[in-house]
């Protein structure tokens, strides 16, 4: 994925919806505002929950990556 | 002694259960068990002989024919009762599909019956488009519009349902007919939602509800097909009395489900008042009671007796068996609990949250105590099951 590097990067493939993101809302306190964290994750549930969490928790999605079969990948800044 | 798990809220011993998933199945109507036993020993003969008894089974079917096309707005004759919406939806919708080959186009929060039979016609070589929703779960009309004008579209056939049991949004089922009118595309309208509870709009062409819904017993579906609709039977057609639905009518468990509609019907507008007091209570309480949390669906097109939230950092299945385990009873959108483990496709296509998701549904008779209570239990398990899970 394109953008700045992340900061953190939260490997979460296996982990079922809501521990992708909790684990996303811990890892976002660790960063500084303008950090980013990217989350992996394979959860279907994650491609709905990650933006609304973002949504949610006022924070920005730099963007979302998804190549056939694999996991997805979120990048999040930290506002 | 208590045997309950470190952690999590005690269940009280003996505490009566609240059913909150009318959504799922509105408890069966007392009438409608009262009329079963009755059409039981009265309508269990075949309606098509001219004997007595034949002639009483057929006079039973034809009133619960009457009672349900005056509550779907068109004639007996319209009316059909195949064994279940689903069976409904997959007869009344693909009996539009038949002629022309039209192309499909649905919303993306139709019940999966719908998705079904457009899979189903997609994989026989049908072309199908999607039109979206708002935040709130209310069907996208503009885009529905523009996707019946597309120029080189041909011939449409709509299926957009009257309102989601999942969001509890109504559509603006108006607009979406006048749409189709002015394309010359029959509507067909899921519309199980809605009957026995709220007027079902004019303007489609088919139509179909589930009896159980509206407190019927289970195994009566309704498929209404206007006269002049397009439709032709997509499977084996039949000669008995209903030509559109094969097979040995079920005519007790019909006319039990014709009772429990008229039953609901006859205060269907004071029930809705009334339930949706209850349900803007338990919406803005909810939202000012537990953080973190997403209440879902229109704030005024909604169906009265349903809410929707969905609760950051939660387990959906975790929260409905915790929820069953204290004594309610409630439905979840969530991923964990569907067999898919897909998540809910209204809920992705809303883009609210999935996870976290709990359903409330009233049935007639749920009482404002039995809410307060229900939102202190509901409380207790969002917050122990947030801690439990290390949630921020």
């Amino acid at each position: 994925m394109s953008g700045p590097a992340p900061d953190v990067t939260l490997d979460c493939t296996g982990e079922r919806c809501p521990l992708p993101v909790i684990r996303l809302a811990q890892a976002i306190r660790s960063v500084a505002p303008g950090g980013v964290v990217r989350l992996l994750a394979d959860d279907p549930a994650a491609l709905a929950d990650v933006p609304a969490w973002c949504r949610m928790r006022d924070q920005d999605l730099l963007g979302v990556d998804q190549t056939d079969g694999g996991p997805a990948t979120f990048d999040v800044r930290r506002r | 002694m208590s045997d309950t798990p470190a952690g999590r809220p005690e269940a009280a011993p003996h505490r009566p259960r609240t059913y909150l998933d009318a959504g799922s199945s509105e408890p069966l109507r007392p009438i409608a068990r009262d009329t079963f036993a009755a059409a039981l020993d009265e309508g269990w003969a075949d309606p098509l002989r001219l004997h007595s008894e034949g002639r009483r089974a057929r006079l039973l079917f034809d009133s619960a024919r009457e009672i349900v096309a005056a509550e779907m707005g068109c004639r007996p004759d319209d009316v059909s009762f195949p064994p279940s919406g689903t069976v409904a939806v997959h007869a009344g919708l693909s009996g539009l599909l038949t002629r022309r080959r039209p192309r499909l186009i649905h919303s993306a929060v139709e019940h999966s019956s719908v998705l079904h039979t457009a899979d189903y016609y997609v994989a026989s070589g049908g072309a199908r488009d999607r039109v979206g929703v708002g935040r709130d779960g209310r069907v996208d009309v503009a885009a529905l519009g523009d996707e019946l004008d597309r120029v080189d579209g041909g011939p449409a056939v709509v299926a957009v349902q009257a309102a989601n049991l999942e969001s509890g949004a109504i559509h603006s089922v108006e607009q979406i007919a006048t749409a189709c009118a002015d394309a010359e595309a029959p509507w067909f309208v899921d519309a199980a939602a809605i009957v026995g509870r709220l007027p079902v709009p004019p303007g489609w062409s088919v139509a179909a509800a589930s009896a159980h819904k509206w407190g019927g017993p289970a195994g009566v579906g309704v498929m209404a097909v206007r006269r002049g609709a397009h439709w032709r039977a997509a499977t084996v057609a039949d000669e008995r009395l209903d030509p559109r639905n094969p097979g040995y009518e079920n005519i007790p468990a019909i006319l039990a489900a014709a009772a429990a509609l008229q039953d609901m019907a006859a205060d269907a507008a004071a029930r809705a008042d009334r339930q949706r007091a209850l349900t803007e209570k338990l919406r803005s309480r909810i939202a000012a009671t537990i953080p973190d949390v997403e209440v879902i669906g229109p704030a005024d097109e909604r169906l009265p007796h349903v809410v929707a939230c969905s609760f950051l950092y939660v387990d959906g299945e975790v929260l409905v068996t915790e929820l069953d385990r204290l004594g309610y009873a409630a439905a979840s959108g969530s991923a964990c609990t569907s067999s898919t483990l897909e998540p809910s496709h209204v809920l992705a296509a809303m883009g609210v949250l999935t996870h976290g998701n709990v359903r409330i549904s009233l049935t007639v008779d749920t009482t404002a105590d039995e809410l307060d209570e229900f939102l202190a239990a509901l409380t207790e398990v969002v917050t122990s099951t947030r801690e439990r899970l290390g949630a921020p």
